[in-house]
């Protein structure tokens, strides 16, 4: 059955961009709907179980939310964004509990997020590796690494907060390895005393897993084990050796989702969506929030989303100081991003023999042969799996220096009755 | 175990599991290891904990292709993993 709906503006992701997006317009009175994927709205950072208590931050949002009147739909994948041609200028495609919904709006905000970066190394593919904010979300739904042993290796703030989770909730920490080297953590660090807030998070995350080595300029090359990971290789450039590992997390800090904006023609740049001050893309009437338009953290992400969501209502509300604000937090991302961007070296780790496409298996030697992402897809199948290339693109990017191939709809596999339902509903004008 | 708890039965071995946790987190704390057999028969399980990235699939009351780490658990609903492909 296919559910057509109507709403003045359709905000894609429910993370701190989209509820403040969501919120923002709703509270100036437009219609609004929510789409998110997860079980509750959060997003990764403010992930939580129902019923569940977040940080204050998170439950002032969310309560505002309720108060809101956004619908907010739970458990959906959109398939599609389209421009409609019966006046309401875009139509949404998702897919809603195995069934399909249409949804015509006037304006879209994209708050589509973001998603780990995984380089890949021999042995990445063996259960028990498991990305750095992924280890996070596992935990958070649910799951007990009481007694584990786990190295963390990867890049990045997000490395402290997935140490202390783990720590506190009982996970034996072997060593937390951040690839960045040593001057340049510290030079990061240094020039954060405008923001002692941040500091003082910083170390109370550190305090909370204090016995473990924290050590910078380390990576790790390898995973060993057969049906499971149980040691890793780890590497500082001049000494080389091995810790017994039950869990690896890792992950090189996080990578924009960009797929609906590019299925809608906005313009995308250095893997982030181009916005200009009022947070609109380069198609007229989508707006973008959150760090599908740059990777910057949920301070950053609410305040765009704030300014997306109003500016989304086409209401003269003055959203001058929050710019201001934007503008300062978007310059100590930038920062961010430089210090932590994967080092040369991480390149070295992958062998022929190691599978880049983990949907298709299709290992590095095969993919090296051809000369970009599409000759890949079409030659190996690597991309062409259920993630639709989500995972190996972004690897692929960095190993090869390739850019995206194009994203076609749906984005995200779906059975073929909602697919049958779609096109049905959406021909209904037609003469065929 | 409380009486929240709720009954799933994974590969025909029945769990009582905490309510609100999702089907990857009640399978990694039952210590089932593959969720899924990849196309060249490795075993593989969860990684991005999100849905993004398609490794924890596994059939969920008959439907397959489900993504652990999305679903819930509810109560009587039966897990299947190490499918071929899903």
């Amino acid at each position: 059955v296919t559910r057509v709906e109507r709403a003045d503006i359709v905000v894609i992701g429910a993370g701190p961009a989209g509820i403040a997006a969501a919120v923002s317009a709703s509270e100036l009175g437009a219609s609004v709907l929510l789409f998110d994927h997860g079980l509750e709205p959060g997003g990764q950072i403010w992930r939580h179980r129902a019923g569940a208590r977040v940080p204050r931050t998170a439950s002032r949002w969310l309560a505002r939310l309720r108060r809101s009147g956004a619908r907010v739909l739970r458990g959906v994948s959109v398939l599609d964004v389209r421009r409609a041609d019966d006046g309401s200028p875009f139509e949404i495609v998702a897919e809603h509990d195995g069934s399909s919904a249409v949804v015509h709006a006037r304006r879209i905000v994209l708050a589509t997020g973001a998603r780990e970066l995984f380089i890949p190394f021999p042995g990445w593919t063996l259960p028990g590796v498991v990305g750095v904010g992924g280890a996070q979300a596992l935990l958070k739904a649910g799951t007990s690494f009481r007694g584990k042993r786990v190295v963390i290796a990867g890049s990045g703030p997000l490395l402290l907060p997935v140490a202390a989770s783990l720590a506190t909730r009982g996970a034996r920490l072997a060593i937390v390895a951040e690839q960045t080297p040593r001057e340049a953590v510290v030079s990061f660090v240094s020039g954060l005393w405008r923001s002692p807030s941040l500091l003082a998070q910083a170390a109370q995350y550190r305090a909370r897993f204090a016995s473990t080595r924290y050590a910078t300029g380390t990576w790790v090359t390898e995973a060993h084990g057969r049906e499971h990971v149980t040691a890793v290789t780890l590497t500082d450039g001049r000494r080389t050796w091995r810790e017994d590992a039950d869990v690896l997390c890792t992950g090189y800090g996080l990578v924009p989702s960009v797929e609906l904006a590019r299925v809608l023609g906005c313009d995308v740049r250095d893997d982030a969506v181009v916005v200009d001050d009022i947070q609109q893309t380069s198609v007229a009437g989508v707006y973008a929030a959150g760090e599908v338009t740059g990777v910057g953290g949920a301070p950053l992400a609410l305040i765009e989303g704030e300014i997306a969501g109003t500016a989304a209502t086409a209401r003269h509300v003055a959203v001058g100081s929050l710019m201001h604000r934007r503008d300062a937090l978007r310059a100590s991302a930038r920062r961010m991003r430089a210090t932590f961007a994967p080092r040369a070296e991480l390149r070295a780790c992958v062998t022929p023999d190691t599978i880049v496409c983990r949907c298709e298996d299709v290992t590095f030697a095969a993919v090296s042969r051809a000369p970009n992402a599409r000759a890949a897809k079409l030659y190996t199948r690597a991309g062409m799996g259920p993630c639709q290339g989500r995972t190996c693109a972004p690897a692929l990017s960095f190993l090869c220096g390739w850019a995206p191939d194009t994203v076609r709809s749906p984005v995200e596999p779906a059975p073929i009755s909602v697919l049958a339902t779609d096109s049905t509903s959406s021909d209904s004008g037609a003469t065929s | 175990m409380s009486l929240r708890d709720v009954r799933i039965v994974v590969n025909d071995r029945e769990l009582r599991v905490e309510p609100g946790i999702t089907i990857a987190a009640a399978l990694l704390n039952a210590g089932v290891q593959d969720f899924r057999t990849s196309v060249t028969g490795a075993p593989r399980a969860a990684l991005c904990g999100m849905g993004v990235c398609f490794e924890c699939r596994v059939t969920v009351d008959d439907v397959a292709q489900q993504r652990a780490c999305l679903i819930a658990v509810r109560d009587g609903m039966r897990v299947r993993t190490g499918g071929e492909h899903a």
